[in-house]
Formats: structure tokens, C-alpha cells, sequence
């Protein structure tokens, strides 16, 4: 067995264990999407031609709360050392667990979303959009937030200072799959944004697994 | 014969030093033990063996090569015990200890073996969060145990470990010496086993 | 004193500095005083703006400023994990607060620029936004930069940050300008035309020199007080 694949089958399992932690993600985000439409009022038109980006936003907000613990857990427990210790890349430890996060986080919002698109009266081919570019965009969300839990550990306000580091960061991904949704709802394609979505997931593959690891290595000193 | 070479390692820490140029040789079968008051730079020193923190200054050579041409390798002939346990709570103590061997890339073969030299084979299937703090001392050491690496790295082995569980640790360290094995242990008590030398860090 | 040792080279840069800085100080002054003369007297009015174009003499230099600062701090965190210089570190901590301002100075002057074209503060034009998400990379990097009691933790966290983020910026900019152009009609922001007329050229460049003078006179003086205040850290810590 790899120790990648035990990685990523000891975060699963772990998760598996404590499901509650991934149900409270997806019912955050369920409640956040919810509170929209109770903020901004229920005339459809409206909600369908925001609905978009209220989907992106929410599903942004909850990935990024399961990502504090992304490797806090480790760090505490002194598992993060092993890690450190592990006679093969580092950079592929990073990538098993953002893997682990994104099937856990990631992959349900990407499930859940068209759900609360229907809440918005979203057409089905939207609604086949909100999936696609969830599914797509959401790796990228996955790493960028393990950066930014990796650049975090051990910091003071650290889950505040996780948001603003990696907020920013997910402007892209989050322009084009919302944007991705609106062409939709107005009539043109959207294989345009998915292959930029795709552009972007292979950039961050490209790139943050190393950045993860330094930040990583960073916290063992 | 000398398998371990450590020449004049130095690190800083927040600039000032904390590990000043140590310098030691381990022969197989040796046991080093690394002696001091609180923050005398034990922790470091094991840490920059491990090169989980980068030494400033010196060298360090096992079996002639300098470890950092070939970090991988290197990791292959350790195994760390930290200050903290490395185990997860919500496994049990076998599959934290088959997890540790397979995240090393080391076949599981000795788990039960390890286990049953720390006196955990009934609390093999426990969850790691409902022992108390000594078995998973122990849980921790026997991990270290099953890992197969020549050289053990101890962080204050004995802290925690009632005299049953101290025994036992003597009884693997000097089974692991015997054996052929290497150990380097920062302790405040001193460690009774046959082979052991003492490096007092100021 | 093994402190002075990792400290070497900044003390080089701290005594380097101390003695350049007062001419340096006093050129960037009077780069100023000629840079703002051409500028409000000096050129024409704007044919459709009005008076209020002048304000884009600090606008633009800002803006490429604080761009460029974000790629020094690129740079200096490069250096910092790939040769530990400790120099980099200090000036990244006294840079970014100075790229940060200066990209505030950007958004600011936009938005008194716009108020009196649009009759709003904001315009969610292309190159504000663009301004307003630099902005927030700079804030991460200065807030995680002090976010550890181990200072160094957090120089070497923000280096790791401004690499990953020089690279995004293009990404991000990729991003806005093509959800500007999706969303709205194209930027009113213009520079009065296809080709900048030189009468604008001239003052926009010595304004551009001398904020850059100003830029560097800052960064300095900012990482003088950082090299002071590591020393201090390190005194009380051998106490």
C-alpha cells in the first residue's frame, strides 16, 4: 500500500467515524443558501437571476469551514510529524488530504447545490451548470483553502485569518462557475467556463501541492 | 563500527542558539542518551536528527553519507517519538499502528508483535481516546517498535509510563540494541540499559 | 552576542540606509514638490473631466506601485526561503504595510475620481476591483506575518503567501476584467483617449518617479524600525 493511499484512507476513515463533522458542513451550507432568499425577498425572477452566485458563495463559506481542521487535527496530535517523516514526497501527503477534503466537502456541495438550485427555480440545464462547475471548481477550492490552513496552523485567529488568506485567492473560481450558471440561465453555453475551471483546478494542482508543503514543513520547525 | 556521525551541529532558534555545536558518534547497539535541564535544546537536537528543523551549522553522516543527499532514505532508518503521541483518537490502537507502518511504507508485520511487548494486545481494538495518557504513551512506543527502523528518536520516553510500562520500554530498547539497532533518547531520568552513554547538554 | 551574528546583514542594510536616507529624503521632496506643480498647475484640464482628472496623476503611479510592491515582496520571500536572508524578511514586514497604503491610496483617489463622473463612491469597474482584491492579499500578508509569537514563523508563512499570490494576480486579473466585461459596459476610466497626450505624459511620469522615490524612502525607513525592532526581541529574550 502507498503511502499515499493510506493517507487518504485514514482521513476517510476518520471522517467516517465522525460523520457528524461533514453533516454540519453541508447543513451550514443548506441554512446559508436559505437565508438569501429570507434577506433579499421571494420574487422569483430575482432569486433565479442571483441564484448563481448565492450557490458559489454558500458553497465557498462552507468549504472553507471544514477546512480549519484540514490540518489543525494532525497538528495537535503530533500526527503532522509523521507526516514530516514519511519517506515519500510531502507534496503528495498535501494532495492526499485536500483529495480527502474535497470527496468529504467538496463532492456533497457539488450533489447538494442543485437541490437549493431548485429553491431558486432554476432550469434543469442551470441546475446540470451548478453540478458541473461545482464539481469542477471545487478541487481548486480544496487546495487553496489547504494552503491557507497549512499557512494558519498554529496561528493566533487562525480561522479568521484562514478566510481572508484564502478568500481572495478563490475569486477566480469562484467568477467563472457562478458565471457559468448565468450563461446558462441566459441562453449560451457554458463549456467555455468549465474548461477555464478546469484551467484553473490544473494550475492549483500544478502549483499548491508545493506551496502546502513548505507551509507544512514551516510548522514542524 | 560507527553508523551515526554527528560533527559540530548548531541551530538557532528566534536567533539565539539553542543547540550548540554537539558533535557524537552512535555504534550499532549503542544508546545515547541526551541529558539536560528544561530547554537545554534536547528537543531541537532530536528534531534536527530527524531534520524536522534545519540545523544552522554541521553535519550529520549515517554510515559515511550526509543524510541530506538523500532525505527519503534517511527517513526510512528512523522512528520518531515526539513529545506529543502521534496517535488519532478515533482509531483504534491497531490500525493507528498498521496506519503508522503503511504511512511509512513499511510492511505491518510486526504490529502484533509490538503490541504485545507494551502489554496493549487487549486493548489492540480500543479507540486511541479512551485510554488514559499512560497507555497511550505506551501505544506510542509500541508503534516506534513496529516501525522497523534501525534508529529510534525518543522524546522523553519515559514521561507518563508507570514502572510496569518503563520496564517494558527497557525490555524493547534493549531487544531493538541486541538486535542491531541504534537509539537516542532525551530523558530526565536515566534509562537502565546495558550500552548507554549520556550526553549532557548545557 | 550570537544575535548580531543572524543579524549581520541587516545591520550592513540598517547602516546603508542611514546614511543614504537623508538625501535620498530630500531629492524624493523636491521629485514631489515638481511632480505635483506639473501636475495641479501645470497641464491642462481634462476636456470632459474637468479639474478633477489631476487626481489620476496619484491614482495611476499608485496603482503601478502597489503592484510593484506585491512583486518585491514576491521577490524578497523568494529570497528569504531559498538563501534565509534575514534582510528579506525584515524589509517584506516593512514593505508590505507601505504597498498596502499605496493601494489604498489607489482605491481612494478612484473612488473621489468616479464620484463626481458616476455620482457614486464605488464602481465595481474592472481595475478597482482588481485594486480592491490586491488590496486584501496585501492585508493576509500582513496579518499573517504577525500572526505568531515566532516571528520568523510568520515571515516564512508570508513568503510562501506573496509567491502564491504574485502568481494569482494575473489569474485574478483574468478573472475580474472578464466578469467586468460580462457584467457591464466597458470602463469609463479612461486616460482621455487611443494615445495619451504628452502634456498628461510628462507630469504622470514625474509623478510616477517621485512616488516611486517616495516608495523606496518608506520601504527604507520601515525596515530600519523592523531591524530595530527585531534586535529589541532578541535583547529581551537573552535577558
Amino acid at each position: 500500500m502507498t503511502g499515499f493511499s493510506a493517507l487518504l484512507a485514514r482521513d476517510l476513515r476518520l471522517v467516517w467515524r465522525r460523520p457528524g463533522d461533514v453533516m454540519v458542513v453541508l447543513a451550514f451550507f443548506v441554512v446559508a443558501t436559505v437565508l438569501f432568499p429570507l434577506g433579499i425577498g421571494p420574487e422569483t425572477n430575482l432569486l433565479a437571476r442571483i441564484a448563481a452566485g448565492i450557490l458559489w458563495c454558500a458553497a465557498l463559506f462552507a468549504a472553507l469551514l471544514s477546512l480549519e481542521r484540514l490540518f489543525a487535527a494532525d497538528y495537535e496530535d503530533g500526527a503532522l510529524d509523521l507526516l514530516l517523516l514519511a519517506p515519500w514526497p510531502l507534496e503528495l501527503a498535501a494532495l492526499a488530504k485536500c483529495l480527502a477534503h474535497w470527496i468529504v466537502t467538496g463532492l456533497p456541495l457539488a450533489l447538494l447545490a442543485p437541490l437549493m438550485g431548485l429553491l431558486f427555480g432554476l432550469s434543469g440545464e442551470a441546475l446540470w451548470a451548478v453540478a458541473a462547475t461545482l464539481l469542477v471548481g471545487t478541487p481548486a477550492l480544496s487546495l487553496i483553502g489547504g494552503l491557507a490552513a497549512a499557512l494558519t496552523l498554529g496561528a493566533r485567529r487562525g480561522g479568521a485569518l484562514l478566510a481572508l488568506l484564502a478568500l481572495p485567492l478563490c475569486v477566480p473560481t469562484l467568477i467563472f462557475g457562478a458565471g457559468a450558471v448565468e450563461a446558462v440561465a441566459i441562453g449560451e453555453g457554458f463549456l467555455t467556463h468549465l474548461a477555464i475551471l478546469g484551467a484553473l483546478a490544473l494550475l492549483s494542482l500544478a502549483t499548491l501541492p508545493w506551496a502546502i508543503a513548505a507551509a507544512l514543513r514551516q510548522a514542524g520547525e | 563500527m560507527t553508523e551515526l556521525e554527528v560533527t559540530g551541529l548548531s541551530c538557532r532558534r528566534g536567533g539565539r542558539p539553542v543547540v550548540r555545536n554537539i558533535s557524537f558518534t552512535l555504534a550499532r547497539g549503542e544508546l545515547l542518551a541526551l541529558t539536560g535541564r528544561n530547554g537545554s535544546g534536547k528537543t531541537t537536537l532530536l528534531r534536527a536528527l530527524a531534520l524536522l528543523v534545519t540545523a544552522d551549522e554541521g553535519a550529520i553522516r549515517w554510515q559515511g553519507t550526509d543524510i541530506r543527499h538523500d532525505r527519503d532514505g534517511w527517513r526510512r532508518q528512523i522512528a520518531w517519538l515526539g513529545h506529543l503521541d502521534g496517535l488519532k483518537g478515533d482509531l483504534s490502537v491497531r490500525e493507528n499502528l498498521a496506519t503508522a507502518c503503511h504511512l511509512r511504507e513499511t510492511p505491518a508485520i510486526r504490529v502484533d508483535d509490538a503490541l504485545a511487548a507494551f502489554d496493549l494486545t487487549l486493548l489492540a481494538n480500543r479507540a486511541a481516546r479512551t485510554l488514559s495518557a499512560g497507555q497511550r504513551r505506551r501505544a506510542a512506543l509500541a508503534r516506534v517498535a513496529a516501525a522497523d527502523a534501525p534508529l529510534w528518536l525518543l522524546d522523553e520516553p519515559l514521561n507518563a509510563l508507570d514502572a510496569p510500562s518503563q520496564a517494558a520500554l527497557r525490555t524493547a530498547l534493549g531487544d531493538h540494541l541486541a538486535a542491531g539497532g541504534l537509539a537516542i533518547a532525551a530523558t530526565h531520568a536515566p534509562i537502565d540499559v546495558p550500552n548507554a552513554r549520556v550526553l549532557e547538554l548545557a | 552576542m550570537a544575535s548580531l551574528h543572524v543579524l549581520a546583514n541587516p545591520a550592513r542594510f540598517r547602516r546603508f540606509s542611514q546614511r543614504v536616507l537623508p538625501a535620498l529624503s530630500v531629492v524624493t521632496a523636491l521629485a514631489l514638490a515638481v511632480g505635483l506643480w506639473l501636475a495641479l498647475i501645470e497641464s491642462p484640464p481634462d476636456y470632459q473631466q474637468g479639474e478633477t482628472v489631476r487626481i489620476m496623476f496619484i491614482h495611476v503611479p499608485s496603482a503601478w506601485l502597489s503592484m510593484m510592491g506585491y512583486g518585491l515582496l514576491a521577490a524578497l520571500g523568494a529570497s528569504l526561503l531559498v538563501w534565509r536572508h534575514p534582510l528579506a524578511a525584515l524589509m517584506a514586514r516593512g514593505a508590505a504595510p507601505v504597498g498596502a497604503v499605496f493601494a489604498a491610496v489607489c482605491l481612494l483617489t478612484g473612488s473621489l475620481w468616479g464620484r463626481p463622473m458616476w455620482g457614486t463612491y464605488w464602481v465595481w469597474d474592472a481595475r478597482l476591483t482588481s485594486m480592491l482584491l490586491l488590496f486584501f492579499l496585501y492585508l493576509g500578508h500582513i496579518a499573517l506575518s504577525r500572526a505568531y509569537d515566532d516571528s520568523e514563523r510568520g515571515d516564512r508563512a508570508a513568503a510562501i503567501l506573496a509567491l502564491v499570490g504574485v502568481i494569482n494576480l494575473p489569474v485574478i486579473k483574468f478573472s475580474v476584467d472578464w466578469w467586468n466585461t460580462l457584467h457591464q459596459p466597458a470602463s469609463v476610466m479612461k486616460l482621455g483617449g487611443p494615445s495619451i497626450d504628452p502634456s498628461i505624459l510628462t507630469p504622470l511620469l514625474v509623478m510616477a518617479v517621485a512616488l516611486l522615490l517616495l516608495f523606496i524612502v518608506l520601504v527604507m525607513l520601515r525596515t530600519e524600525t523592523e531591524i530595530d525592532r527585531r534586535r529589541l526581541e532578541a535583547a529581551e529574550m537573552a535577558l
